[in-house]
Order: C-alpha cells, then sequence, then structure tokens
C-alpha cells in the first residue's frame, strides 16, 4: 500500500463544498487544473464514481486502461486516471485512505438477485442512482447520457482485495471518519457518483453514510 | 479437452493472430478456442443479441464468483443478472479479466509502426481498433467498449496489487469452451495481450469450432459452481420463458 499523502488545501477555500446524503446520486464539473476531493464523512463508505470528458462523453474514465497502464489494481496518491482514449483524466494528488477499487462497479437491483437472494431486487442500488441522474440530472441528462454510458466505476474507500491465487475478497472497510481522497482534473471532467447504498455486504460497513464533495481553484 | 464427435460441429474458421471477428451465438452453442501457436491472447466481448444496451459486465461477473480471473465452473453475466456464457471446460486454467485492450500506440511502440500501404495484411493490428471495427458493424461504438475477458492470458496480482503476466502459460493446442447461454453477439481480437513482454509481434492464431452443447441442465457444473450461478440461471431461464 503506498504511503498516505495529506493536502494543505483548507475547506474555507473551496468553491464547492456539499454533502452527498447516503443512497443519493451526484454529478457535476471539475475543470481542468481544479482540485476535487472525496471525504468519508464517517467512515466505511464506498462512493461509486465515474468521470467523463465535459466535452465528449464518450470518452470516459476506463477500470482496463487504468489498471493496465500501471500495472497495478488499486489506486492511491499518484494514481493516473486513463480514459477510453489513453488520456489522462485525473490524477490523485491525496490519499488519507490508501486504497481504493477498481473492479468491485457498482450494485444494481439485477446483480443483488444474484449474490444475495432473488427476493432483493427491490432494494436501493447504485445502478438505480445513476439511472436516476441519467433522467433528471442536468450535467447528465443535458449530454445525452444513457444506460451505454455507464461503464465500470471506481469505488472510492471500498476495500477488495486480489490474491494471488487469483481470488475477490469485500472486506471490511480500511477508510474511517474523515479520510479523503483528492484528484486534480488533467481535463475538464463531468463527475457522477452514486453514494452507496447497499445493505448486503461490508463495503459500507453495513450502515451507508454520507459524504462531502469539494472543489478548489487550481493556485 | 474432451473431443467433439463430428456431429457435434456446426462450424470451424480460424482467426489469424491480430485479426478481429464478430458473430452471433445462439442460446446452447458453444465456442471451443484453440490456441494454435501457443501464447494466444483473445479478447472478448459480449452482447444480447436482441438487446444490445445488455453486455457483458465484468464487475457484477467477479463479485458474483469472488473471482479475479476465470477457468472451469465459472460464468460470464451481463449487467441484468442474467447467465450470458459459461467456462464449461478449460484446459488452459486461467483467462485474465482485469487487464483490458491493447491499442494502436502500445503496439506501435512496443513492436513498432507498420502500415497497410508497405505490410499489406502483415501489418500489426492492435485489439481496441479491432473490436471497434466489430461492434461498429452491429451499430454499436466505443460508448460501448466495456472491459473484456482475455483468454489464455494469465495476469496475477501481488500483495500490494502490482500485475504480473505470467509467460508461457498457453501452450499449442490449449483450448477452452464457451457455452452461450443466451443469444450472444460475440466481438473479439486476437491481438497481443497488453501486458506480454514477447518483443516480437507474433500473435498466435485462433481456432473457433463452433459446437451443439444444449443448454445448461440442471446439474451443470457452471451452474452448481455456486449459489450465485443458480440464481443468475434462474434469471437466464425467465428471460426465455414463454
Amino acid at each position: 500500500m503506498s504511503a498516505l499523502v495529506e493536502s494543505k488545501l483548507s475547506p474555507d477555500s473551496a468553491i464547492l463544498n456539499e454533502v452527498c446524503k447516503a443512497g443519493d446520486p451526484w454529478s457535476g464539473i471539475v475543470k481542468k487544473g481544479q482540485i476535487f476531493r472525496i471525504l468519508d464523512l464517517e467512515g466505511n463508505q464506498a462512493v461509486d464514481t465515474l468521470f467523463y470528458n465535459a466535452d465528449n462523453p464518450e470518452e470516459r474514465y476506463s477500470t482496463s486502461d487504468t489498471v493496465q497502464r500501471q500495472g497495478q489494481v488499486y489506486l492511491s496518491t499518484g494514481s493516473v486516471l486513463y480514459s477510453n482514449e489513453g488520456r489522462a483524466m485525473l490524477t490523485i494528488v491525496a490519499d488519507t485512505c490508501g486504497r481504493h477499487d477498481t473492479l468491485g462497479g457498482a450494485c444494481s437491483a439485477e446483480s443483488n438477485t444474484v449474490r444475495y437472494d432473488l427476493a432483493k431486487r427491490p432494494m436501493h442500488s447504485c445502478r438505480d442512482s445513476f439511472m436516476h441522474a441519467i433522467q433528471h440530472s442536468p450535467c447528465v441528462h443535458d449530454r445525452d447520457m444513457t444506460k451505454r454510458d455507464i461503464t465500470a466505476n471506481i469505488n472510492f474507500f471500498m476495500n477488495v482485495p486480489v490474491s494471488e491465487n487469483g481470488a475477490l475478497t469485500f472486506a471490511d472497510g480500511i477508510s474511517g471518519p474523515g479520510k479523503y481522497v483528492e484528484m486534480r482534473a488533467e481535463m475538464d471532467v463531468l463527475v457522477l457518483i452514486s453514494n452507496c447504498p447497499q445493505l448486503n455486504n461490508p463495503c459500507n460497513g453495513y450502515n451507508p453514510t454520507p459524504v462531502q464533495l469539494l472543489i478548489w481553484n487550481s493556485n | 479437452m474432451k473431443s467433439l464427435k463430428s456431429e457435434q460441429i456446426l462450424w470451424e474458421e480460424k482467426v489469424p493472430g491480430g485479426c478481429h471477428w464478430s458473430g452471433l451465438m445462439r442460446r446452447g452453442s458453444a465456442l471451443r478456442f484453440t490456441d494454435l501457436q501457443g501464447g494466444a491472447n483473445v479478447a472478448l466481448l459480449m452482447y444480447n443479441a436482441e438487446d444490445k444496451l445488455e453486455r457483458y459486465n465484468m464487475s457484477d461477473t467477479l463479485k458474483a464468483q469472488h473471482t479475479a480471473f476465470f477457468t472451469h465452473g465459472n460464468v460470464c453475466y451481463s449487467d441484468m443478472g442474467r447467465v450470458m456464457a459459461s467456462i464449461i471446460e478449460d484446459g488452459v486454467g486461467w483467462h485474465d479479466a482485469m487487464c483490458g485492450l491493447s491499442d494502436a500506440d502500445l503496439i506501435a511502440r512496443k513492436y513498432g509502426k507498420t502500415h497497410y500501404q508497405e505490410q499489406r495484411n502483415e501489418m500489426y493490428r492492435n485489439a481496441k481498433d479491432g473490436v471497434l471495427v466489430e461492434l461498429g458493424k452491429h451499430g454499436l461504438g466505443k460508448r460501448d467498449l466495456m472491459p473484456n475477458l482475455n483468454l489464455f492470458s494469465k495476469v496475477t496480482a501481488n500483495e500490494d496489487g502490482e500485475l504480473k503476466f505470467q509467460a508461457s502459460h498457453s501452450k499449442a493446442g490449449d483450448a477452452v469452451d464457451i457455452r452461450f447461454d443466451m443469444n450472444v453477439l460475440v466481438v473479439l481480437s486476437a491481438a497481443p495481450h497488453p501486458l506480454d513482454p514477447k518483443s516480437n509481434y507474433q500473435p498466435a492464431d485462433v481456432l473457433l469450432t463452433a459446437w451443439h452443447a444444449g443448454i445448461a441442465g440442471e446439474d451443470d457444473s457452471c451452474r452448481q459452481h455456486c449459489e450465485q450461478n443458480q440464481r443468475g440461471f434462474i434469471n437466464t431461464a425467465r428471460y426465455y420463458a414463454n
């Protein structure tokens, strides 16, 4: 695991400072050079996050390109988030958690029927939050985005260890109250978040909680 | 691998190393992929042929089965919670799920630049452009490009998450059988794996043998692999119920 790196930025100088409640979607634009922070207010909260080129959403965060180009499954300080065009979209510049997941994707009503029980379909899920954002969120809806655009996401603060023999586990979170991850945008990006409502596994400590989102202008 | 009876075989086609292919595989049919020279890679994507918004979903597949790679017993899930395809027999033992596609820059950097005008069909092809060409034939494009499987390739992660490509994994003649549990649009490229350290561009040819496997029975080894797969097969059966 990489060394933890703290940020020098103060919330007082942030140009955006919002709370996203447990189970809500959130979307916004982070301009090139701006710093975007996701803060885990109460700890152990998975934040399912997608990034798109704000001018051309066909270019988007690509898990495969990110993992492949860095020869590394997890994300932390120094990780570059690559697009499907192989371009740097964001760089993680501070991280007090230490490890973020690239493989676990978003929960959905449909995958919950497989993973837990056919009767779990009615439970709220990240995919439903993404669909809600597609219908209602101006910066997503106005770009004509649809389900086609919902690709494999990052799970900030989620701990999904891969062992050398190829096993995948959903372990207890390593995040805690007040831990954060901060990234610099390398292009104008649209951020689409589902603050995960999953109650069936330890990814949220069985208790989904709010997160704080902050943006600073470049110095 | 068990040998296929001639009456089971529907057709055969060789995909030369580096080249791309797409086609419809109906529910109950299977493809045997055979690595003809060793060290092959097949980047594989799958879509529901009747509703191409439904597609192979890496994350849902890996977390349902608590695995970061594919072998016998594993199935491939769509984003709608249905089993799209099953690895019903595997002579290779490990297929990569994480590393994605080679692209034009990577192939040029690793192996040198080529062009059709000089090299004709010996030009070096890459997986991303190959699958995009095939996706285009079905009205699909970059927005439909999701994380893919890489058949025949083994990549492991150490404790810190650093990836290592395991060379000499697949041997000449090694094969894997994938049964299609839905009507699946298959899109593939036989270009090199992005992390393959070989310095020469020599992607192995891959033989596709289509055969009739029949739909999964109650005692099917992929269905019985874990309780998640049992529920996934129920979701698939409900989709085709009439």
